[in-house]
């Protein structure tokens, strides 16, 4: 059982979910606050999505300066993994774990809904129950989820496989290159901007998200990957 | 020490789109201003501060810019100050 902490920020709205989603995975999650310094011997910490601080300045920007982030950066320096999602993952592109920023949405509009997207990288801590080249559907809901990184660095994240899930059919937001979520170069820290937390059982309608969980569970886990199947009885494909 | 008042302006940077200017743009289209072009939006930010001199006060806001008030990946930004 992996110990795995939720951020919560004042505006976080995501952060039940990812708990609730962590725990079916049957990981030993909990709260962080964004006051704590102390991430209390977490294997993997996640950022959830809402609006923290209220996206003011810009989304993510004064959570960077949360005294809980300094824990996060130490985990995510010393290796430990580090999912953000949607807001999360504008969080670490402030705060510099991940390369790049995400700006407004191309056409402006709030979107929520599901969108198609496709496994890109299998080797983070997040994604290594999926098969490469498989696609998902997972709900996006964000108003500033456009990926932007400078042409050098876009190449960079292309030529090192950091590209961890590429929109497919259509790109809701007008990110470079169809991102939905990369990779840092040590492959331990994640961003995403669909909610897999929102996907993982077939009471939400679906169930593509829950291997993202699955996957933090059995990192690095004693038992053989084979087993995750168990769990909870939501694993379809190992 | 003396006090000052430093304006900040963050622009987006000008090769990235600017969703927002554009929609602006399109709006002052259908109000009639048919002589406007390229509209881009930024943010401005009006900051008082304690410096020794006016040197000093810009070092100063230039410093919040780059660790606060824009991002580098996608913003650039200008400081005006004068005394307050």
């Amino acid at each position: 059982m992996r110990r795995v902490a939720v951020v919560v920020f004042p505006g976080s709205n995501c952060d039940a979910d990812t708990l609730d989603a962590a725990r079916a995975a049957g990981s030993d999650a909990y709260y962080v606050w964004h006051r704590d310094t102390d991430l209390r011997q977490a294997d993997a910490v996640v950022l959830p999505g809402g609006f923290s601080y209220g996206d003011y300045l810009r989304s993510g920007a004064i959570a960077r300066f949360s005294p809980v982030l300094q824990a996060v950066a130490a985990h995510a320096r010393a290796g430990g993994a580090v999912l953000g999602i949607c807001n999360g993952f504008q969080i670490l592109c402030e705060a510099g774990l991940l390369p790049g920023a995400l700006m407004r949405n191309a056409r402006l509009k709030f979107l929520s809904r599901p969108v198609r997207v496709r496994v890109e990288a299998t080797d983070t801590p997040f994604t290594h129950l999926y098969e490469r080249g498989e696609e998902l559907t997972v709900p996006i809901a964000h108003g500033d989820g456009r990926y932007v990184a400078d042409a050098e660095t876009a190449a960079l994240l292309e030529a090192n496989g950091q590209v961890v899930w590429r929109y497919v059919g259509d790109n809701p937001n007008g990110s470079t290159n169809d991102i939905a979520g990369i990779c840092n170069g040590g492959r331990n820290v994640v961003g995403v901007m669909p909610h897999p937390e929102r996907r993982n059982a077939r009471v939400l309608g679906g169930q593509d998200g829950a291997r993202v969980f699955l996957s933090m569970e059995a990192r690095n886990a004693t038992q053989h990957a084979g087993d995750m199947r168990a769990v909870d009885g939501r694993h379809l494909r190992v | 020490m003396s006090a000052f008042r430093v304006e900040i302006r963050v622009m987006p940077r000008a090769t990235l789109l600017d969703p927002q200017g554009q929609a602006v743009q399109h709006a002052l289209h259908a109000l009639g201003f048919r002589e406007v072009g390229a509209v881009r939006m930024g943010k401005h930010l009006v900051v008082e501060l304690q410096a020794g001199s006016p040197q000093e006060a810009a070092e100063r806001a230039r410093t919040m810019c780059d660790r606060l008030l824009a991002n580098p990946v996608t913003e650039d930004y200008d400081v005006a100050v004068e005394a307050a």
